[in-house]
């Protein structure tokens, strides 16, 4: 990808700010799909973050694909980081496999320790506003203290 | 010494193992997981077999670090990261070296091993393939026939455990009375290890 918004003179801030990517993997293809459509609904009208989801064993059943996954990471990377939330299992210990491979994710993939949904949402949200990866993972982590009762 | 085909034989070995034990493999993850741990390895080594033939690495080290990524990408369950890992890992561990010797192996699959346990966080009596792993690659120093033996004895030992990882640990107690999957198939990969020998 090049930079071409970077750097314009007199651009705003956020204007040539890349933003993070986010990549969401649970083991249910229409799970994935659904919850990249709720954080991304929830987002409102910010700057429009990439966020791609990773569901399914790649053939339509349940289960984890590390080729979606390296995918959806590499269609997210604008160079500001990617963040990878996770549902639970083949999930988890898949993206962790790929992080110690070392080339199958773009550099500056992060797995984020968050709940599903309501971290999926934090992340598209505080990624929307421009904020680095570290500051999307505090936030997608911060989820698991939201208590609803 | 062990060269890249006596790799090969051990990869195609726990292929025949895991298609002749398929339908064992996945009884047993019927009551206390998915039912699909028989048809993901059999997928997997499937296609360990024949990238193997493919790209016919020529070390040791390759043939286990391509056999490892196979399996990660084409398992689709736990067992695919867990697996691939292990062989991975393990290849890596020995290296570029043409052959290697029955003690080196030993040492690589304890490498291999601990990168299990780490990337699931599983440790022994968990009820998982640790419980088989360990103590193979304790025996593995004496001989590949003492790996296997004390594989299929941790395999069974995992029996009477209650699951503290993966998706039977839901279960809790009811996971006690079921020989865990996992640790059956390292019993199958660690047998193969006699079979690729010639013992």
């Amino acid at each position: 990808m090049s930079d071409v918004a970077e750097g314009v003179p007199g651009a705003g801030a956020e204007d040539g700010a890349k933003l993070v990517g986010i990549v969401l993997v649970s083991h249910s293809a229409a799970v994935a799909a659904s919850v990249a459509e709720l954080a991304t609904g929830l987002a409102g009208g910010g700057a429009t973050v990439p966020v791609a989801p990773a569901g399914g064993d790649g053939d339509g059943g349940l289960g984890t694909s590390s080729e979606l996954v390296s995918a959806a990471a590499a269609a997210v990377d604008r160079g500001a980081g990617v963040a990878v939330l996770t549902d639970l299992g083949s999930a988890v210990l898949t993206v962790k496999a790929l992080l110690a491979e070392g080339d199958e994710l773009p550099p500056d993939t992060r797995l984020v320790d968050a709940p599903f949904v309501e971290g999926a949402v934090a992340a598209v949200v505080t990624a929307s506003a421009g904020a680095d990866l570290a500051a999307v993972e505090a936030a997608a982590a911060d989820a698991y203290t939201y208590r609803k009762v | 010494m062990l060269d890249a085909d006596f790799f090969r034989r051990w990869m195609a070995a726990t292929a025949v193992s895991v298609e002749r034990g398929a339908e064992r493999l996945t009884a047993l993850d019927s009551p206390i997981g998915d039912a699909d741990h028989g048809s993901n390895l059999q997928r997997g080594f499937r296609a360990v077999v024949a990238v193997l033939e493919k790209e016919a690495p020529g070390t040791p080290g390759a043939v286990l670090t391509l056999a490892g990524r196979q399996l990660i990408s084409t398992v689709g369950g736990a067992s695919g990261p867990l697996y691939g890992t292990l062989l991975r890992r393990t290849g890596k561990a020995l290296g570029d070296a043409a052959e290697v010797g029955e003690q080196d192996l030993a040492e690589a699959l304890r490498t291999g091993v601990d990168a299990v346990m780490q990337l699931g966080g599983a440790a022994p009596g968990d009820k998982t393939m640790i419980d088989a792993l360990v103590p193979a690659v304790a025996a593995l120093g004496d001989s590949f026939a003492a790996a296997r033996a004390a594989a299929e004895e941790g395999a069974l030992a995992t029996t009477p455990l209650r699951a503290r990882k993966g998706r039977a640990s839901y279960l809790g107690e009811r996971s006690v009375g079921h020989q865990d999957p996992g640790a059956a198939s390292s019993a199958l990969l660690i047998a193969a290890l006699t079979e690729a020998a010639g013992e």
